[in-house]
């Protein structure tokens, strides 16, 4: 019976179809990618360069040690993985299928009187009359019961859960199906990014691995960006409202926030960042402290303005999403130039949280920010993923099958009855494919209806 | 009387029941342990009201989200989980002295949360991100899978300080037989295995809705990865290479040293995974 194919005697085959080699195999899994966690991944070669030293670097560049988890000797790794996967479920599926489906079910009687724990009582009924209320009961109870008259009385079989013993290779093969779904996801999909702001529409994303363009085949509006705060400053919701439009026509609109993203043919816009774009046009106030007289100037990004009271001019230098003054940020900050009637410049930050901050310069005039039109960008993560279904039946069946393999078992009972002159021995004796202690209590169970019956 | 109160005077009450479940070792005294189960359940009642409690305030500071946002909610939950365990494993198996190995554990947790000089109890909003009903599904499992390895790890310890020969005086000898100890390290192994398992998956499609990756190798990913790796081995092991005992005790002791790697060591390096 064992081995009758030919190449199932290979050694290749053999090779693969040892458990030795997979417990090997996920050592090494688990070993190496320690090394990515400590090392950054995907940073800058000038990074590594400066960072571990000439000789290190072309080492570890060779390796592909700063991609490790793409590195071909990880992939390598993985599909040596698969490989015993296959062969060892192979292997031993035809073992463990013989015995979930046999030809004949073999009640051997011997295997069951050699148990040391069994559940022993005695029952002052006759034997047939056992016998007729066993078989009800236990009928009823399993369904299926051989029973069989042995030397000195008779004995009650009864099987259960042998399918159970699939457990394992469902696990496995939630493996593959899972391994099997990111490998169609990285040929058949893509992940972009692509930065919209309020009011423009795109039609194409920014591959993020090559920096390739890629067509959407629709048209993506973002109407409009938000983001609100908690009164401790720190963020509490980004909201992007999108339409799309097809051949003209607008198809969809929807808000996407964090953790709730915008699918359309198999492509998904996930809310990943926002920014200001550069501001156009802002309205200056320019405040004579001392004679509290106050002139509106409107002024667009480069321009340059001629200040009242005969006190030089002002330059719209630009906007920044955050500056930094003597270690604190600031925030969204307008900065301009002041260059006073003997050609000096003075640099003007106006930051936007703090509307007088020019009041410290102690100049002839403060310069505050009156109104400003501020437009945000939107930026979206956009990924096309045909591979998630599989890795997510993967999931669920991985899930069921450790359920199976850990708290289920193939478990076989034999009640015998002894017969004797005026009292009847019965013994209950089980088997469980897992040693368990549960098969004691369910044995103890299983003897106290039968005694009480 | 806020959260807070109720979880640090839930700390002194663990701190009293582990310390009565040594002194039923130390001294052989069963009564002690009986004692010592009772007091941990009080234990486990003002870990669980301490929890609702917090989870209440924080809707009345009008943040509004489940208590499993920050390392201090994260070590709360990891001694509930524990107790949780630890309590359903000593009513299945009805063995008492196993209580020296579980509760210190249950105790260290709670106690790192209230004393640790980095780990603040105060109550934070959600960023964005966290904002979303698998951030619980993922929290859960995560946890209970760590406190199956947790309680395993104690198990694990009491197996290899078990000595071989019986010495009838010697106290390390009142632990249960070694098939027994044996057993429950698997026990714990499996059911840890199980909601690790699910931990990541749920951790991987909340990432997947969150951000359109369910796998972006973060060293918090990777750890919990290599994590599962480890326990994986140790099932084949003892599945199919018939490992038993001492070398099994071994494999989940180092099992437990990754998840604590994966729970503390992790936030010390770069990724996404700031604080959980
Ligand atoms: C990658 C992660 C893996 C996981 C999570 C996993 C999980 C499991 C589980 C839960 C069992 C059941 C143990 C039991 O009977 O209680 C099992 C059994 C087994 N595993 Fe794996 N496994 C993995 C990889 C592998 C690999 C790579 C091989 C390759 C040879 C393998 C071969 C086996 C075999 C032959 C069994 C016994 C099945 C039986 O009952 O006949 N496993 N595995």
């Amino acid at each position: 019976m064992k081995n009758k194919n030919i190449y199932t005697n290979n050694v290749v085959w053999q090779f693969f179809a040892s458990i030795k080699l997979a417990v090997v195999i996920l050592f090494f899994l688990a070993a190496t990618s320690i090394i990515g966690t400590f090392i950054p991944q995907n940073a800058s070669s000038a990074f590594y360069y400066q960072k571990y030293g000439e000789i290190i670097y072309k080492i570890f560049s060779i390796l592909n040690i700063f991609d490790m988890y793409h590195a071909w000797w990880f992939l390598m790794l993985l599909g040596l993985l698969i490989i015993n996967l296959i062969v060892c479920s192979i292997n031993r599926l035809n073992f463990v299928w013989k015995i979930i489906f046999p030809e004949n079910i073999v009640f051997n009687v011997e295997r069951f009187r050699k148990i040391k724990e069994k559940y022993k009582f005695v029952s002052k009924k006759n034997i047939n009359e056992l016998k007729g209320q066993y078989k009800t009961f236990l009928e009823k109870k399993f369904k299926k019961v051989i029973i069989k008259n042995t030397e000195n009385g008779v004995a009650f079989f009864i099987e259960t859960k042998r399918w159970t013993r699939l457990g394992a290779y469902i696990v496995h093969f939630s493996i593959l199906l899972l391994l099997f779904g990111v490998i169609i996801g990285s040929l058949f999909g893509f992940k972009g990014f692509v930065q919209i702001p309020e009011g423009k529409t795109i039609d194409t994303v920014k591959i993020r691995k090559n920096s390739k363009i890629q067509k959407l085949g629709f048209k993506v509006k973002c109407n409009k960006f938000d983001v609100s705060f908690y009164d401790n400053g720190s963020p509490a919701e980004y909201k992007s409202n999108i339409t799309i439009f097809e051949n003209k026509k607008q198809i969809l609109i929807k808000d996407i926030i964090v953790n709730d993203p915008l699918k359309y043919k198999g492509i998904t816009f996930y809310q990943s960042s926002y920014g200001t774009t550069s501001i156009k046009q802002v309205s200056i106030a320019i405040i004579n402290p001392r004679t509290k007289k106050t002139y509106i100037k409107q002024i667009s990004q480069g321009q340059e303005i001629i200040l009242p009271e005969k006190r030089g001019k002002f330059v719209f230098y630009k906007f920044v999403n955050s500056y930094n003054f003597h270690g604190h940020n600031l925030g969204e900050t307008f900065i301009g130039k002041y260059i006073d009637n003997n050609e000096k410049a003075f640099k003007i930050i106006i930051p936007l949280k703090f509307p007088l901050f020019d009041k410290m310069r102690k100049g002839h005039f403060i310069f505050k920010i009156k109104e400003l039109e501020k437009k945000y960008y939107t930026g979206l993560q956009v990924t096309k993923d045909p591979g998630v279904w599989y890795v997510y039946a993967g999931f669920i069946f991985m899930i069921i099958g450790c359920w199976i393999t850990f708290f289920l078992s193939h478990q076989s009972f034999c009640i015998e009855i002894l017969e004797k002159e005026k009292n009847n021995n019965v013994l209950v004796s089980g088997i469980s494919h897992r040693k368990t202690q549960n098969m004691k209590i369910k044995i103890t169970k299983l003897g106290q209806k039968l005694m009480d019956m | 009387m806020d959260s807070s109160m109720v979880l640090s005077i839930t700390t002194f009450v663990y701190g009293f029941a582990s310390f009565l479940y040594i002194g039923s070792w130390t001294f052989k005294k069963e009564l002690m342990a009986k004692l010592g189960m009772i007091i941990l359940i009080l234990g486990f009642a003002g870990n669980t009201f301490g929890i609702l409690m917090r989870w209440k305030e924080s809707y009345e500071m009008g943040y509004g989200h489940a208590p499993f946002s920050n390392m201090y909610e994260s070590l709360v939950f990891f001694s509930w989980t524990m107790a949780f365990f630890y309590i359903f494993v000593e009513y299945k198996y009805k063995e008492r002295i196993i209580g020296v190995f579980g509760t210190p554990l249950i105790f260290l947790a709670i106690a790192y949360a209230s004393l640790a000089p980095n780990i603040h109890d105060k109550i934070t909003p959600l960023i964005p991100a966290l904002k979303s009903n698998w951030l619980i599904a993922h929290v859960i499992t995560c946890f209970l899978g760590y406190a199956g390895f947790a309680v395993g790890f104690g198990f694990s310890i009491m197996y290899l300080l078990k000595p071989e020969k019986k010495k009838q005086k010697f106290f390390w000898s009142r632990l249960p037989s070694t098939s027994i100890i044996d057993e429950l390290v698997y026990q714990m192994v499996i059911f840890g295995f199980l909601f690790l398992t699910i931990g990541i998956i749920t951790g991987s499609v909340w990432a997947n809705s969150a951000w359109g990756t369910y796998w972006s190798w973060d060293p918090k990913e990777t750890w919990s990865l290599i994590t599962w790796f480890i326990y994986a081995i140790l099932l084949h092991l003892r599945m199919m290479r018939g490992w038993h005992g001492k070398r099994i005790a071994w494999v989940s002791i180092i099992g437990f040293m990754a998840v604590l790697f994966t729970y503390f060591g992790v936030n010390y390096l770069p990724g996404l995974h700031s604080y959980l």
